[in-house]
Parts: structure tokens; sequence; C-alpha cells
């Protein structure tokens, strides 16, 4: 079952079409990639599926709901989540609190039930707090929720990042270059890591990434975008073998 | 867990018994001063709300006050009081017929400001950083230049005078500690939480699900609400206001106890507050006539402000943390003694980076 | 309204425009290369004011090198509060920069206090500026005719500095992207301080006219003026010199008009400029010749 459908959307910034017409379908507990050049709009279309940016044409939709143009805040709210390229935690806040706040959303009490510490807010913020453990235990970080976010090494806060976002307990995840920076054995880590994510959470994923191997390894279906334009869709293989993309990636003139 | 909260249950008592003490034996200058200390733990607390932990850099803080202290003063002066004051210009019927106590006058100040903070705060939220600093100082002078010119509500640049003056270190500190207890409890919990994740990340909280404007504004509402109680506490405690009073010095004087306490730290900032105030009176000596026994030299009047604007620029410039950062006061460090082997640690560290 | 009487409220109108035009293109000028309110931007041109005055009255100097010499200590002054409160913290969090920039405004304001006294002192105007000139039913004191020339002659001037020079290149280039410009061999601090230095002119060319105009002194006079600069340099789109300087005619000309068609509103001038900043950042937040700017996410 389709859970995302973006449905020809462009993004249009003064004279320059970062997006255009792009076309995307998602299903459920599918795993997606979104890989081009640099430059390619990439980025673009995860903020717009997001939020950030609302398109100049077209309309996103998620479980047939039309997201178009709604705040970013209240798109996490229906259930898409994401990642950022340059890892954006709460650096001075702790570990733990970095997940305790993608909680928050769900919280139904009031600002001075929280402040009185109702009963019922009590209930919940314990609630929050044992499932926020339980996900720092799920990505491994579970002897670390007190240190500060930016003391972590940098594989690990791109780990603590993905649980953040799980935090929000998202049916879509976008993972924007998560592999980033990680050596070839830290790479294949983080394969196994989102496929076990996808099948406990049962999300589906799309992802942003420029490790060839990662993408081809985990994903289903990849989108390839040059310039804005979509110049190809389809299976690893598929994508492995078009003349279009291996021209995109090596420049043939 | 428990032992903690039975420690801060007798540090309180103890406080409160301290301040009983001061009551007793502080002549009235003395006491006056600390319950100027109560009062602007009250004003630092609320712009450390917007200020440190929410990141909004607001600088309406004399407008809040302004709010505050006028609509809580207006309802505690009799009738015939009001008539009295407002000699020049005939007051307002309804503002000379309402009344109220002390306690509800100074709640309805509060509340007011907190109305006037939100009603400021919806349309320029959006505005980010020295947009905001400079949208909200506006405000806060619009305010002043209103109460200036309303005569027949707030008797204009004469201002209020004879308002009872029934502030004593009960209400002051009483308040104070109340104020403590309740921002503490906000940022432990969830609400602060986000409101702490707007300050770090806005961006990063926006798509973690946090309603960025919503929590803006309440944290504009209940910090624009403590400022009015704060402004109440004041007027009832000078026993007269005027638009004055209000100008930007006033929110610079808050800024200052935030600065130097820390931004984002509420440890710091009653600290500051207590600090900041007291030193305001001691160096009123620079001001005066200094008498060496054998020679004299003129006060310079200026010189206090003069004093406190280096400070700030110092702080700034040298200890941009302030006292405490966004550190917080903590049982385990005092109860593990940490502070003892604060020399150790440093040697040790100092060993380590030589060794590298 | 009889037309002279309007005539002669729209001559002021222009007189002020042009003086808070030279003070907003200081603030302007800074915001568009360290994007920083220089909130001591006003104290800059009550000490410009302040050393004109002790230049005539203490030291008995003719008018002409007064004037020129207290230009050229506000401008030295100027550098010098850039680098000892924004240059230290070039690389801290803006919340520093801004802090360090109201510190600095206090600071001056309170020096002055104790230096300059806080008693009022009255500008001595040369008899050239306060001649009455009667021009048809409408007489205006010179100063109000001089102040609009003087300000659009120094606009040509820097526009050339800024358009035409390779400094005013540099200058471009600096506010367009600061990081870049440093790798390309730019000295980025040199730029920044010619730019407080002409910014520091200008506010002492206004400050002398302004005393001239409105010949009382006081440590605070810069306090209110620069408030409303800034938001003059806002209204126009900051960043824009054109737009400084139109913003300023804009809140002269309105503070000056609003006053004259509405008596009653005397008492609330100063809150002219603050509604109107306002009422542009509802509406225009990028104010009436600004760029659109959008945060990379």
């Amino acid at each position: 079952m389709t859970i995302l459908n973006v449905d020809n959307i462009t993004m249009q910034f003064g004279g320059i079409k970062a997006v255009s017409d792009l076309k995307m379908e998602i299903n459920e507990r599918e795993i997606v990639g979104l890989i081009g050049p640099n430059g390619a709009g990439k980025t673009t279309a995860f903020n717009m599926i997001t939020g950030v940016y609302k398109p100049t044409l077209g309309n996103v939709y998620f479980n047939d709901k039309n997201i178009t143009g709604i705040k970013p805040h209240e798109i996490t709210k229906l259930g898409i989540a994401r990642t950022f390229q340059n890892i954006r935690l709460f650096k001075e806040l702790s570990v733990l609190d970095n997940v305790l706040i993608a909680n928050h959303l769900r919280l139904k009490s009031g600002i001075v039930a929280s402040i009185v510490k109702t009963p019922n807010y009590k209930k919940e913020e314990r609630h929050i707090y044992e499932k926020s453990l339980q996900l720092l235990e799920d990505v491994g970080l579970l002897d670390l929720i007190n240190e500060r976010a930016d003391n972590l090494p940098y594989g690990k806060q791109r780990r603590l990042e993905i649980a953040r976002a799980l935090a929000t307990e998202p049916k879509l995840l976008l993972l924007d270059e998560p592999a980033a920076g990680m050596n070839p054995q830290e790479s294949l880590e983080l394969m196994e890591f989102i496929r076990e994510i996808r099948d406990k959470y049962e999300i589906a994923i799309l992802m942003i990434e420029h490790h060839m191997q990662v993408i081809m390894g985990v994903c289903e279906k990849i989108y390839v975008l040059d310039y804005g334009i979509t110049i190809a869709e389809g299976s690893p293989e598929n994508i492995q073998n078009n003349p279009k993309v291996i021209e995109a990636y090596l420049g043939v003139d | 867990m428990k032992k903690h909260r039975l420690l801060t249950a007798l540090a309180v008592v103890a406080l409160i018994g301290l301040l009983g003490v001061f009551n007793l034996t502080f002549d009235s200058y003395k006491l006056r001063i600390l319950n100027l200390c109560g009062i602007y733990i009250i004003l630092g607390l609320s712009m450390n709300l917007i200020n440190g932990f929410t990141g909004l850099f607001s600088l309406g803080h004399a407008g809040f006050m302004a709010v505050g202290a006028y609509v809580s003063a207006l309802l505690t002066m009799s009738p015939e009081l009001k008539d009295t004051v407002f000699y020049a210009v005939p007051i307002h019927p309804f503002v000379k017929a309402m009344s109220a106590p002390f306690p509800i006058a100074l709640l309805l100040g509060g509340i007011a400001a907190g109305i006037v903070g939100g009603v400021i705060a919806a349309p320029i939220l959006r505005l980010k950083d020295d947009y905001l600093a400079i949208a909200t100082l506006g405000f806060s002078e619009i305010i002043r230049v209103v109460a200036t010119n309303l005569q027949s509500i707030t008797n204009g640049p004469l201002g209020l005078k004879g308002i009872d003056r029934v502030v004593n270190t009960g209400w002051s500190w009483g308040l104070a500690i109340l104020t403590v207890y309740f921002i503490k409890k906000l940022m432990d919990g969830s609400y602060g939480k986000a409101i702490l994740a707007i300050r770090e990340d806005e961006i990063a909280a926006e798509a973690m699900g946090v309603n960025l404007f919503r929590h803006k504004m309440y944290s504009f509402i209940i910090g624009a609400f403590f400022a009015g109680i704060g402004g109440g506490l004041l007027a009832h405690m000078l026993g007269t206001i005027d638009p004055l009073m209000f100008r930007f010095i006033l929110t610079f004087n808050i800024l200052l106890i935030v600065v130097l306490g820390g931004i984002g730290s509420i440890t710091g900032t009653v600290i500051s507050a207590c600090v900041v105030t007291s030193m305001m009176e001691v160096l009123r000596f620079l001001e005066g006539k200094m008498d060496f026994g054998f020679f004299q030299i003129q006060g310079i009047p200026g010189m206090r402000m003069v004093v406190f604007s280096a400070l700030l620029m110092i702080v700034i410039l040298w200890y941009p943390r302030g006292l405490m950062g966004t550190k917080e006061f903590n049982w385990d460090y005092i109860l593990q003694r940490k502070y003892l082997n604060i020399f150790n640690k440093k040697k040790k560290k100092k060993t380590v980076s030589e060794e590298n | 309204m009889g037309s002279q009487v309007f005539l002669q409220h729209l001559a002021n109108g222009i007189s002020l425009g042009s003086l808070y035009a030279l003070l907003a293109i200081g603030y302007t000028m800074v915001y568009g290369i360290l994007r920083l309110i220089n909130f001591a931007h006003g104290d800059i041109f009550m000490f410009g004011t302040y050393m004109a005055y002790y230049a005539i009255t203490s030291f008995m100097l003719p008018w002409w090198l007064s004037f020129i010499l207290a230009i050229l200590l506000t401008v030295i002054f100027g550098v010098m509060v850039e680098r000892s409160a924004y240059k230290p913290l070039r690389n801290s969090p803006r919340i520093s920069v801004m802090i360090s920039a109201i510190g600095a405004s206090f600071l001056i304001e309170n020096v002055a206090i104790v230096v300059f006294g806080g008693r009022p002192k009255t500008f001595p105007v040369p008899e050239m500026f306060a001649k009455v000139l009667s021009l048809g039913e409408v007489s205006i004191v010179s100063v109000t005719l001089y102040t609009p020339v003087i300000t659009l002659l120094l606009l040509a001037l820097l526009l050339y500095v800024v358009n035409k020079t390779k400094t005013g290149m540099a200058m471009r280039a600096v506010s367009k992207d600061y990081e870049a410009a440093r790798l390309m061999g730019i000295d980025v601090n040199r730029i920044i301080s010619f730019t407080f230095a002409m910014g520091s002119g200008l506010a002492a060319v206004g400050g002398i006219m302004w005393g001239m105009k409105y010949p009382t002194l006081l440590p605070l006079m810069g306090m209110m003026p620069g408030l409303k600069c800034f938001i003059a340099a806002v209204v126009g789109g900051i960043g824009d010199i054109r737009g400084a300087v139109l913003g300023g005619f804009i809140l002269g000309l309105s503070e000056i008009m609003i006053i004259a068609f509405f008596p009653a509103l005397t008492g609330y001038r100063d809150a002219i400029a603050f509604v109107l900043l306002i009422v542009i950042l509802l509406v225009k937040p990028t104010g009436l010749m600004g760029q659109n700017l959008t945060e990379k996410v």
C-alpha cells in the first residue's frame, strides 16, 4: 500500500529550478533510495516533503492526505520524521533529553499540568521516559544517556539523530546521508541497522546517500536525480545498468 | 532523589529562617536592598526564560513591568487618593472605580502584562535575533510613550504617588522562591525541554514536532507575566512610579543580571540578582563624597553605571558564559564534595595536556 | 493649513529626514557586513556633536576647522569601538555580540555623563548656519536648507566609493560572503574598520548638523535618534545604502507631517518610528528595497 505519494512537485528559487516534476511513490515498510550528484536537488526534495519548503507546483500526499504547505511540526505529527545532512542535534542537551524532546509532540497534558505534575502527567512522563530508554537501547546508546550530545563520536551522533527521529513515532523516516563520513565497516553496520529499525518499527524509509554500497545493498527501489530532473527509477540492478545514470555520475559528453 | 528533596526542603526552611533574622535585625535601608534582591530574582528569571532558555532576544522587559506596575497600583489605590494624585487631568471614572486587595491586584497586574506580552509576541515572533530585539524594544518604548500620554489613566509624566508600600521581605522573597520553583518545574518538564530544544536548534526542534509558535508564545507570556509581577512588587515597594522609571536602562539592568549569572541558568540568575542589586547600593559611595580623614574627594555622579556597563563588557568579552553558564545548582555536586577536588582535577588535566 | 505653513513643515521634514538618513547609512553598512546592530552608533553620533562643541567653545577654533577635527576624532572613535567591542567576538554567538553592542552603548553613554557632564550644553551655531532666509512667505533657518544638500552630496560620494573603487568592491564582497571574501585574500578586518570609519564619519556630520538644528546637547541625545535610524535602515531594506536614505526621509517626513496634521499626537512622536517598524516587519520584513534571504537547512 502506498504511504507517500509525491505528485509532480517543483521547487523554484528565483530563476533556478532546484527540483522539477518529481514523482515518487513509497510503499509501507519499503526502503527507498534517492541518489544523484551534488546539487541535484535531493535535500530540496526532502525539505518539500517535510514542509520546510512549500513546493512551487505539485502536491505531496501522505496516507492519501494532502500535506502540501502544512507546517513541518504538523507533518512530523502525521508521521514523517527526518534526520539532517549536517547533523542537527540539540548539542548542549543530554542524549536522553534529545530523545525525550522528540516525544513531546505526543504529550497530551497541558503546560500547567506539567508544572504542577498532575498524576496524569506523571504517568505520561514515565511512559515517555521508559520508551526513550528502550529506543536508546535499540540504537546502542544506553550507556551514554547522560552524555552531552555533542560529546558523542560522529557515528553515534548519527545514531542518536535516528533514535530521536524514531521517538516521534513515524510511519516514514527520511534519512539525509546517514553514512556520510563513515568508514566501510561502519557503513556495513549502518545498512544492517537500517534494516533492523525498518523491521522493528515497521516503517518505510527514504534515504539520500552517496555510498553506493549502502544504497545498492539496502534499498528496494531507487530514484536518481540530476539537476532537479528525475533521470531514472527502479530496482538497484536496473539503476546500476542504466546508461543515463552512468552518464550523470561519470559526466560523459 | 528523596534525599535531595529533603535537603531542598531543609535549605528552603533555613533560607526562610535567615530571612526572618534579617527582617528583625536589618534597618529599613538594608531591608529595602533585601527586597530589591527578591524582586530582581523574579525579573531576572522572567527574562532568562525568554532570552536564556528559549533563545529569543527580547528587550521588552521594562514595558511588561510598566504594565504590571500601573495595573496593580491603580487597583490598590483608593478613589480618594487617586483624586488627589490626578490633579492635572481628571481620572477616567472606570480607572477611579477599579479596586482590589494587594495580592489580587498583583496577580491581575501580572496577568495584564502576560496578555500584553502575548499580544505583542503574536505578530513579531516570526522575526529573528536582532529584529526581534529591536521590535520588542520598540514595543516597550511604545508602552512607555502611551503611559506618558494617557493622562486620564496613568497621570502622565507625573506618575502615581502614595501607593501602599506593603511589600516586605515575605512578599518579595516569598514570590521569588515561588518563581524559582515555578520556572524550575517548567524547565524540568516536557514543555521546558521543548523550549530548550528551540534554543538549541529551531529547525531541528520543528522537525521533531515542536510547535515553534506555540512554545515561544508560552515562554513570552509566562516571562511577561512574571515581569508584570516584578513591576507590581516594585511599585508597592517604592510607593511611586512614573514613566521615566521604565526606560531601556531598566531592561539593561535585568539583562546585566542575566548575562552575569549565565544565560540559561536559574542558579546563576538568583546569585547574580543578589550580587548586582547589593553592588548597586555598595557602589553608591562612588557618587557621594568620600572622606579619607586627611583628604576628601568629590563623588562623581554617574560613576556607578560606568562600573556596571564596564562590568557587562568585561563579562561578555572574556567570560561570555557568565557565572554558571547553563549549569544549575546540584546536590550531588555538593554531597560528593567535588568542589574540593577542583584543584587536583585541574592539575591532572594540565599534566595530561602537557604529555600530549 | 496654508501652503506656506505646509512648505515650512515640508522643509523641516526633509531636513530631519536627511539627518536620519546620515545615521541610517552607518547602521545599514555595518549590518550589511557584520549582520550586527551597532547599538553604539547613536552614541558615536553624540560623540561627534560634543567634539565639535568642545573644539569651538574650549579651543576657540574656527567652526570649519572644528567640524573637520570633530569628524576625524569621531572616525577614530568609531573604529576604536569596533576594535574593542566587536572584533574580539567575531566568532561568538550572535546573542553575545548583541549584548556587547548594548554594553558598549551604555558604557559610552555613562562615561559621557561623567566626562561631559549630565547638564545640557548649548551648541554654538556658526552664523552662516543660523541665518534666517525668507523665501516668499516662508522663512527658514539656513541649516535646514544646507542639510539635505550636504546629505545628498555625501550620498553621491559614498555610492561612488562603494560602487566604483576597489575598497568598495571589497566591501560588497565581504557583505555578500564574509568567509569567501577572506579566502579570496581580502583583509576583512581592514574592510570592517573602513566601514566603521565611514559610518562614524557620516554620523559625525549628522551630529554636527543636528547640533545646529537642535542645539541642546546631552550625553543621551544619541539614544533615540540611534534607535530611530536603525528603524529607518530596516524600513528602507537593511544592507542597502539607498534604502537607508529612503527610510530616513520617510521617517523624518512622517514624524514632522503627522504632528503637523494631528497636533494631538505630539506626545506620541517617538512612537511613530516603532509603529512604522512593526508595520514594515509584518508587511515586508526585508524592507522597501531589500532582497529575500532564505535560511539553508
